[in-house]
């Protein structure tokens, strides 16, 4: 089994979920295929998705939801 | 002149100009700051600065309770917003002389009045300032709107009243549009501003956007001419001017008296824009809205009329009368600002924050740099992304965009991305050389001739 990252595409804050109130995109376990929206980066006002560029069986967040990210930071880990 | 200190209640560019205006009236400056803002160039220039909370603007430079116990706390007579933030928050306005001191604006009722855009729009035609055929008023549901959309013509335009700077607003083309749209728009509105409610406009086809700058004392009314801002990106400004391009001296005329009569109308006090469309087809402009406060574009006009705006605002604050009249305000050759925002222009003008590692500040005549960078400094990724306005003044149009080219071939920021290479590549635009622009002109030239200009520097 071999484990792939999703880093973030740019730097700000990373969310998990479309709103607040809303269920996260992704939970730890869920299966991934390549473009799934993963979270969403919010960097000077405005909103930017995170897609996988991998597909995998589970995937596991190693940053929590509001964290600050920089560019090219793993927000994820993939099992493929 | 009974104001000796002002509170800035803002950040970034504006916060730095707002410093160096004050101090040069000898006024004491405070200046708030978030915890990400503590390194700030503003913080820097203050004679003080008091941290009022976290990053998120929410939580900051928007919580009305905290920059008022900064305001009480520091003892200061005034408080300047800049633009955006609570600039035109009339409870924010109240609340400031409610605490016994100077709102560097005009008053609540006023900002009121002027903010809802039903409201406004009523107001410019009891002034006698044309409007854009639309709803008389608040628009309350579908049915409504189709028939007044069937009178005026699609496309139509559905805009939130309490909406501003381009935001809340969706273009229609049929009914059945409406039928979709109509409660999603509704629905934003009420979450991005509190008030869900919707009127009507016509979309002016190949219009322009000219907006022209007053100055009130709450009983003498002048206008300092006008700006062209027709280089927008999804409805932001990007690229002014002034005075307007190939604007007929008559029009001219008529548009500059009609804001000054709008403005007299409602005894306003400060400085303001009065935000128009104009059909150069047919010679005709149309009120849009009116913004009650100090605009970003504002140094374009300071260049061709020699005034100092930001001065002049704190003076009518401290309860002096205008200190020029209309005829003591000429126009002198022809001004530009370019935007330099921290977003990659090659990358679908994606923000991006970071560390300035080197700046480098074109000199000269004509030439002048509203910033807040220096070397070393950290953009934050909080709020919006404008790092600067590069502005030139020169004896024309044609001279101006000549030592446009050479000012931006000079300003070097390395570290980030930024929009310097849309803007050398606007320069050098023969299309823009001739003033062939409106509103959607930049939208559609980005889609066609954008692409990264020979010889653009990597920065990123």
């Amino acid at each position: 089994m071999t484990k792939a990252d999703i880093r973030s595409p740019l730097p700000g804050v990373f969310y998990r979920r479309p709103s607040p109130d809303s269920a996260p995109f992704k939970s730890d376990g869920d299966p991934v295929v390549t473009d799934d929206v993963i979270g969403i980066i919010e960097v000077m006002k405005s909103f930017h998705e995170v897609r996988a560029e991998v597909a995998g069986t589970a995937i596991r967040f190693v940053i929590d939801d509001a964290d600050a990210v920089m560019a090219g930071q793993t927000i994820a880990e993939v099992q493929q | 002149m009974n104001i000796r200190s002002v509170l800035v209640a803002n950040r970034g560019e504006i916060a730095v100009r707002i410093i160096r205006a004050a101090k040069a009236l000898g006024l004491r400056t405070v200046q708030i700051h978030s915890q990400a803002d503590a390194d700030s160039l503003a913080v820097r220039l203050a004679d003080e600065a008091i941290d009022i909370g976290p990053p998120a603007a929410k939580k900051s430079y928007l919580n009305i309770e905290a920059v008022l116990a900064a305001a009480t706390s520091a003892k200061v007579d005034a408080v300047h917003p800049g633009y955006g933030f609570l600039s035109e928050n009339a409870a924010f306005a109240e609340a400031v002389t409610a605490a016994g001191m100077t709102f560097v604006g005009p008053d609540a009722a006023a900002i009121r009045l002027l903010g809802d855009k039903v409201a406004a729009r009523q107001a410019a035609a009891r002034a006698g300032v044309p409007t854009v055929p639309g709803s008389e008023g608040r628009v309350s549901d579908i049915a409504e709107a189709t028939a007044i959309a069937a009178r005026i013509g699609f496309p139509v335009m559905i805009k939130a009243a309490a909406g501003g700077g381009g935001r809340g607003i969706r273009i229609i083309e049929s009914v059945a549009e409406f039928e979709r749209q109509f409660p999603q728009a509704s629905a934003e509105a009420a979450a991005a501003f509190g008030d869900g409610s919707l009127y009507i406009e016509k979309v002016i086809a190949e219009a322009r956007h000219i907006e022209v700058q007053i100055l009130g004392d709450g009983e003498s009314f002048i206008h300092c001419f006008e700006r062209e801002c027709s280089l927008q990106r999804r409805r932001q400004k990007v690229w002014e001017e002034a005075p307007a391009i190939r604007l007929p001296e008559d029009v001219r005329a008529r548009l500059c008296a009609s804001a000054v009569a709008l403005v007299r109308s409602v005894c306003y006090r400060g400085a303001g824009t009065v935000e128009y469309l104009y059909d150069e087809a047919s010679g005709d402009f149309y009120f849009i809205e009116v913004n009650t406060r100090i605009q970003v574009e504002h140094p374009v006009t300071e260049m061709i009329t020699g005034l100092d705006l930001v001065q002049e605002m704190l003076r009518i604050a401290g309860g002096e009368p205008l200190s020029i009249r209309q005829h003591d305000v000429r126009v002198n050759g022809h001004a530009i600002e370019c935007r330099i925002n921290a977003e990659d222009p090659l990358k679908n003008f994606m923000p991006w924050p970071g560390r300035i590692d080197a700046l480098t500040v074109p000199e000269g005549e004509g030439i002048r740099f509203d910033t807040m960078l220096y070397a070393g400094y950290t953009v934050p990724p909080f709020y919006d992304s404008l790092l600067g306005k590069l502005i030139v003044h020169d004896i024309d149009r044609r001279a101006c965009l000549m030592k446009l080219r050479r000012a931006l071939d000079e300003l070097l920021v390395t570290g980030i991305p930024t929009t310097l290479p849309l803007h050398a590549a606007l320069a050098v635009d023969p299309d823009v050389a001739y003033g062939r622009v409106d509103t959607r002109f930049l939208e559609r030239w980005l889609e066609n001739r954008f692409t990264a200009p020979a010889g653009a520097k990597e920065v990123a």
